[in-house]
């Protein structure tokens, strides 16, 4: 049967949070779990392991993904970035600081990975991606709360945090943009 | 899961070689994973193909654009060529899933994910697309969500991907490279109707690999809509891809295409044939969308996708007639 089948490892590097891991993992294993199990990071949630919750988004090479879908040995070589890595030293990120101000969250269980998808998020809107709410695509998309929603709509939240969500999001955008400026 | 071997191919060539023809290939993973976490794939020996150099969209001499199988379905959408003349495109690719699972994944597994048909995706429970001559329990059990035309007796699932709804309209071409060379299809040929092998979604033969989508210039204004049981993350009930070029109050040109209603996506033909000539009004409109849906043979409960077609039909062509 396929559970009495050899497991297969491979070698994998992995740059995570500016650290770099040499392992040899399971080629079965998804990145959540090696950041979880093997490199001991466990900011990063298991919600659904069905890419549905989005409680698992990390950022791979800049961009936000569902870790929980990638298999580690396919991000051989990637730069990884958790929320244990979102912060500068002490100094939380301005998405960080406006989720603490607005109340964006209850037990916090969704709050990692609304906070590496909100970064992500936020670096799309920069690049002038458009989203599904984006009435002219041709167009740059101005961030209204309804974009806030949609390009949120990966993260989904239990408690219902979803109000402060928005407003520490929107807070946060405008204080990137500040410290940008 | 079943343990398996992961290889990484650097070419198209390389990626043919690894095929040993059970091989799977791995675009994003955020299909093939999450199936085989089910246990409805199980690969013994996984071909990355996620790196290979097709990761470009390239404008063509005829205006159109050459979208390479490992273009993410993100950067697809935020490239300038397409959102300027093909902006339906970009807002089905924006319509499916989340941005993180955008991000991750590519083209080429976009076209290939299987259907979200509940009983495909449980092990337990018989299924003709998953375990060919076990039987169909979705035509008597759960099927609100599934086809209403192009059905059998077979297997009545339908395809999820919003993307190739737009790129049905948009006559795209599937470019493909398998042991026997490179070979060009029409999406609609691309993508089966059930019959009696729901088991192949498509005319690919094992080890065919995706290199590109091909898309022709459009050149008139064009829209997808997607109706869902909530605003966003969720899958179509009904979607629509649709074009429209009106001159002197005639219809001159029209392309239309429905999702979440087939077990492809449906080029609506006999619509575009009814209009085709016809004044661009609300009457004619809803006299093609009749014409087409005459065929819908729409299971127990799923008979609100009728006039849901219908409505989205007329709702859209309207709209773009007013913006053109
Ligand atoms: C929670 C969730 C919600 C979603 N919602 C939507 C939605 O609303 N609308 C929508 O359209 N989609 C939706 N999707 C599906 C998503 O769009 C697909 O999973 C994704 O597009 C697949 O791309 P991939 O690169 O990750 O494919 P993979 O999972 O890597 O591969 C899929 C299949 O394609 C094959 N393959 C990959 N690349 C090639 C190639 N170049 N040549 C030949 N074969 C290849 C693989 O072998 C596999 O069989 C959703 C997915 C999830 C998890
Ligand atoms: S509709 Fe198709 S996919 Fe669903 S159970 Fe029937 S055969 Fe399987
Ligand atoms: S745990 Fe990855 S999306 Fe839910
Ligand atoms: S704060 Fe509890 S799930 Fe979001």
């Amino acid at each position: 049967m396929d559970s009495e089948a050899t497991p297969v490892h491979a070698d994998l590097t992995l740059v995570v949070n500016g650290r770099e891991h040499r392992l040899n993992v399971d080629t079965r294993a998804s990145l959540l779990d090696v950041l979880r199990e093997d490199i001991g990071l466990t900011g990063s949630k298991k919600g659904c392991d069905h890419g549905q919750c989005g409680a698992c988004t990390v950022l791979i090479e800049g961009r936000r993904a569902n870790a929980c879908l990638a298999l580690a040995v396919a991000h051989d070589g990637a730069e990884v970035v958790t929320v244990e890595g979102l912060a500068d030293g002490e100094r939380l990120s301005p998405v960080q600081e406006a989720f603490i101000e607005n109340d964006a969250f209850q037990c916090g269980y969704c709050t990692p990975g609304q906070l590496c998808s909100a970064t992500g998020m936020l670096d799309e809107v920069d690049q002038g991606w458009p989203s599904a709410v984006t009435a002219d695509v041709s167009t740059e998309p101005v961030l209204d709360d309804d974009e806030i929603r949609e390009r949120m709509s990966g993260n989904l939240c239990r408690c219902g945090a979803y109000v402060g969500i928005v407003a520490a999001v929107r807070a946060g955008a405008r204080s990137r943009e500040a410290a940008e400026a | 899961m079943r343990p398996f071997t992961y290889e990484r191919a650097t070419s198209a060539e390389d990626a043919l070689n690894r095929h040993d023809g059970d091989a799977y290939y791995l675009g994003g993973g955020t299909n093939l994973v999450d199936l085989m976490r089910l246990g409805v794939e199980t690969p013994a020996r996984i071909v990355d193909v996620a790196h290979l150099p097709y990761d470009q969209v390239q404008l063509n001499p005829d205006g159109g654009v050459l979208i390479g199988a490992a273009v993410t379905n993100s950067a697809l959408a935020a490239d300038r060529t397409v959102r300027e003349g093909h902006p339906m495109l970009a807002q089905a690719v924006l319509a499916g899933a989340s941005g993180q699972i955008r991000n991750m994944a590519t083209v080429g597994g976009n076209l290939l994910q299987r259907t979200r048909c509940s009983y495909f995706q449980d092990i337990a429970k018989p299924c003709n697309k998953r375990d060919p001559g076990s039987g169909c329990p979705a035509i008597e059990g759960e099927h609100h969500n599934l086809a209403i035309l192009g059905h059998s007796q077979a297997c009545v699932a339908t395809h999820p991907s919003d993307m190739a709804v737009a790129l049905a309209a948009l006559d795209a071409l599937v470019h493909i490279r398998g042991r026997a060379g490179a070979r060009v299809v029409p999406i609609e040929d691309f993508y089966r109707l059930p019959d009696d092998a729901p088991e192949r979604d498509t005319v690919l033969d094992p080890g065919d690999l995706i290199t590109a989508v091909e898309v022709p210039l459009l050149g008139m204004p064009s829209r997808y809509r997607k109706v869902r049981e909530r605003a966003s993350f969720a899958f179509a009930l009904v979607s629509i891809a649709a074009s429209l070029d009106v001159v002197g109050g005639l219809v001159r040109d029209v392309r239309l295409a429905l999702g979440g209603v087939a077990h492809r996506p449906w080029r609506a033909r006999r619509a575009e044939e009814a209009l085709r000539g016809a004044p661009a009004t609300p009457d004619a409109f809803r006299a093609a969308a009749d014409a087409e849906l005459a065929e819908a043979e729409p299971l127990r409960d799923n008979a609100y996708k009728v006039p849901l077609a219908r409505n989205l039909i007329v709702q859209t062509l309207t709209e773009l007639e007013e913006t053109s």
